[in-house]
């Protein structure tokens, strides 16, 4: 178990390295002039020379990555060079913002999507079937920016519930901070929930075909155990790897959602930055990303073997 | 019973001063940069500064230019010297003292700090001389009449020197009506009270925050909400929304920017087209568009069709040019004369905004009435304005925010290798005229300046003008006191916002 750990991290390492090159690569194709973008209203050309002297981008694009690479090593991200902010305090500001939105999407989806899931595939072919496969397509279907400004016009602004948008630390106000939350969360959380529950209702079919369903029913055990602890426990795996990767994809960031409800976190930070030609941002906020794809996928890993101790022992 | 009254008389005491301590809470439309005036490049960064720093002169709502931390200033007759005298009392946030020490210091960062990006507005000051505590010289190296209206800006942005070096725009310290209590980038800045300015009478607020949200609809939102107090950029069709709302008021004022089309005369290969080297097709495209139908169209008739480079409300706006009018019959004659009458390409880049495309499609269908046939290209911002810098353009619909010198608003995108010429158009007679006009500081002798340049570029156009954008301003009905400036600044004198 623990090579294996040690053999993923070792892994993880040249793909980190490649996929920072490949973004920092994309990122110095785009057309623009990083320095005339942030120039905004002032274009004096000399000053424009001064800063593309300072920031280093007259220099060769193999020489700027190893410039960035070494400041990596020592734990330097850079500065973002719109805000005059080191990137590592960026991240640290925001990470938290993008994790606690993500656990709370993560939360509705699975608090949604896995019953819903489960009760569907118990009663295949029944209304109810029905019923939450068509819930589910709509939650597939809806535009989060759509369901989001809809939310924000009957919740907050006619019913004034909630607030419209914004974002406080939980350290600050935890109830506040949850406020500010349930509703991005809440338009996230019902499209991944969509996706869990068509997942959920799939594995389940599978599973609760197989012989040894058959045969705890036969023993006599209650409708209840049969389902949840021997069918729902052998569905899992497909499950948790998807909610892995869907929490991979919360932790880059939701960046609609976070447009929509000014949530400031990692999604609005990276299209800043992409529009800003921001490259430090854009690849410190890659990397963190990449390292918390990586990081799902060995839990996920670790999840199965602790679900299915058959997986584990080579 | 007297208990209990005194007992209520006092909650509602509390209540009462309870009530008198309000936050303001403004939307923007985008983060403000760094909180540095020396670096600061953002419109919305000098809204923040507005609260945030004082200046030496600032702006009345009709342009003249009057004390904030200078109480007066002479320039001498060659226009070399400027003498300024400074206002006594008055402290940084960090409690220490203004005075001239500070304006040299101030000043000679601005000029010299590696990345800061005043250095040309100052270019023409040598050196500074500190000739009494509250009395500086400015030695300039030739008369720069917009030097005191780039003093009215973040040049004139006078920030505490004890707190230089470090990461000022971090943590900025000033000596505006507010200070700078915390920041979290895309998400908020919060000043608060700053109790010993100068003027604190005059500020009735306890604090204010800056909330930077990108999207105009959902910015309304938290105004109705009752999560924001006051929104800039109000859209101009959510205008209607506001009025209709009881709880809301809506406010705006002319600016003093403009938007309009820069058409590639010399800049490179793209300029060999025959709106490049014709001046009559372009005064045609001019006469094709209606600016009126625009602005209803677009933008509920609350912008100002445009001429030239200022606002009718400017000195210096020459009555000789009123908006045009659309004219079909003579655009279509001076397409014919210049030999297209069979019909005439164009490509036109536009950012891709919503208004900024509503307005250019309108233009495609005007145009096309009078024989040209527009091509738009919508681009996103940086990507556009590195095409126009490098001359990969015919014509683009661009825009400037506005300044308070007629010089700010002409200068850098008509006289040879300037900044925002990117038509790269030169025309050494309109530059004589500009540059003289920087020289001297009385009014009508630049009028009559700039009178003879627009002669000139009106002959020319290089560039025609669209429209002046307002300042629209929803706030909520709690919000008195304020108005709306044509700079586009936010000032809190007198604003107070009531439980």
């Amino acid at each position: 178990m623990l090579t294996h750990i040690l053999h993923r991290v070792l892994v993880a390492i040249p793909t980190l390295i490649l996929i920072s090159i490949f973004i920092f690569a994309l990122q110095k194709l785009l057309p623009g002039d990083p320095v005339l973008a942030l120039a905004g209203e002032d274009r004096d050309p000399e000053t424009l020379d001064r800063l593309r002297e300072l920031y280093g981008f007259n220099k060769p694009i193999w020489m700027q990555y190893l410039i960035w690479g070494k400041g990596v090593l020592q734990g330097d991200l850079g500065i973002s060079i719109r805000s005059g902010i080191p990137v590592t305090e960026m991240i640290a500001q925001k990470l938290p913002v993008t994790l606690q939105l993500a656990a709370m999407s993560m939360l509705f989806a699975i608090a949604i999507g896995i019953p819903a899931g489960i009760i569907s595939a118990v009663h295949k072919g029944t209304k109810t079937d029905y019923v939450a496969n068509v819930v589910a397509l709509s939650g597939l279907s809806i535009p989060n920016f759509w369901l989001g400004i809809m939310l924000i016009m009957v919740v907050s602004v006619k019913f004034k519930l909630l607030p419209a948008s914004g974002y406080v630390p939980p350290s600050e106000d935890f109830w506040l901070s949850i406020k500010t939350m349930i509703m991005p969360a809440f338009v996230l959380g019902t499209g991944l929930a969509a996706a869990l529950m068509r997942h959920t209702r799939s594995s389940m079919l599978t599973v609760m075909r197989q012989d040894y369903v058959r045969t705890a029913r036969a023993k006599g055990l209650r409708e209840r155990v049969v389902i949840m602890r021997h069918a729902f426990r052998n569905a899992l795996t497909p499950i948790v790897t998807l909610i892995a990767l869907l929490f991979g994809e919360l932790i880059a960031g939701a960046v609609l959602t976070e447009q929509v409800f000014t949530i400031p976190g990692f999604g609005k930070m990276i299209v800043d930055a992409v529009f800003n030609r921001d490259y430090a941002v854009v690849q410190g906020v890659v990397l963190v990303t990449a390292i918390g794809f990586i990081l799902m996928n060995l839990m996920a890993d670790i999840a199965y073997v602790l679900l299915n101790p058959r997986l584990s022992g080579r | 019973m007297t208990i209990r009254k005194l007992l209520l008389s006092s909650l509602l005491c509390t209540v009462a001063f309870g009530a008198q301590a309000q936050t303001l809470k403004i939307g923007l439309e985008s983060d403000p940069d760094a909180l540095d005036p020396d670096k600061s490049r953002t419109f919305v960064g000098r809204i923040v500064f507005s609260s945030l720093c004082d200046k030496l002169i600032d702006v009345t709502p009709d342009l003249k230019l009057v004390p904030q931390l200078a109480t007066g200033w002479t320039i001498s007759e060659d226009g070399l010297t400027m003498l300024m005298t400074l206002r006594d009392g008055v402290k940084f946030h960090d409690g220490s003292v203004f005075d001239a020490e500070a304006v040299k210091a101030n000043i000679e960062r601005s000029k010299t700090l590696e990345d800061s990006v005043r250095k040309s507005e100052l270019s023409s000051v040598d050196r500074v001389e500190v000739v009494g505590p509250l009395e500086v010289k400015l030695h300039l190296t030739t008369p720069d009449a917009p030097l005191l209206a780039q003093l009215a800006d973040r040049s004139g942005m006078m920030v505490a020197p004890s707190a230089f070096g470090g990461d000022f725009g971090a943590a900025p310290v000033c000596s505006g009506p507010f200070k700078f209590k915390n920041r979290v980038s895309q998400d908020k800045i919060e000043l608060e009270k700053f109790a010993d300015y100068w003027n604190a009478d005059a500020i009735l607020l306890d604090g204010v925050s800056f909330l930077p949200i990108p999207d105009s609809t959902v910015r309304l939102a938290n105004l109705q909400s009752g999560d924001l107090d006051l929104i800039n950029r109000l859209g101009a069709t959510d205008v209607g929304t506001v009025e209709a709302d009881a709880s809301l008021a809506f406010t705006a004022t002319t600016g003093i920017g403009y938007q309009g089309i820069t058409f590639n005369t010399t800049n490179g290969a793209k300029s060999e087209t025959p709106f490049g080297k014709d001046a009559r097709l372009r005064k045609a495209l001019s006469l094709a568009i209606d600016r009126e139908a625009i602005n209803q169209v677009v933008f509920s008739g609350l912008n100002a069709a445009a001429s030239q480079f200022v606002p009718p409300a400017s000195p210096y706006f020459n009555p000789a040019y009123p908006a045009p009018s659309r004219d079909v019959e003579a655009a279509k004659a001076l397409i014919a004369e210049a030999g297209f009458a069979g019909g005439v390409d164009l490509e036109l880049q536009v950012p891709n905004r919503p208004e900024n495309q509503q307005v250019v499609q309108m233009i495609q269908a005007m145009a096309a009435e009078v024989g040209i046939n527009v091509t738009i290209n919508a681009k996103e911002f940086a990507t556009m304005l590195a095409d126009q810098a490098a001359g990969n353009f015919e014509s683009s619909q661009v825009g400037w925010s506005g300044r308070i010198d007629p010089d700010g608003n002409i200068f850098g995108f008509v006289t040879t290798g300037a900044g925002f010429n990117d038509g790269k158009y030169s025309n050494p007679e309109v530059d004589a005229l500009l540059k003289e006009a920087r020289t001297t500081g009385d009014e009508a002798k630049r009028k009559g300046l700039y009178f003879k340049a627009n002669d000139l570029l009106q002959a020319d156009l290089p560039l025609f003008y669209l429209y002046h954008e307002s300042w629209l301003y929803g706030l909520s009905n709690k919000v008195q006191g304020f108005a709306a400036s044509p700079d586009g600044m936010i000032r809190l004198e007198g604003v107070t916002k009531s439980e």
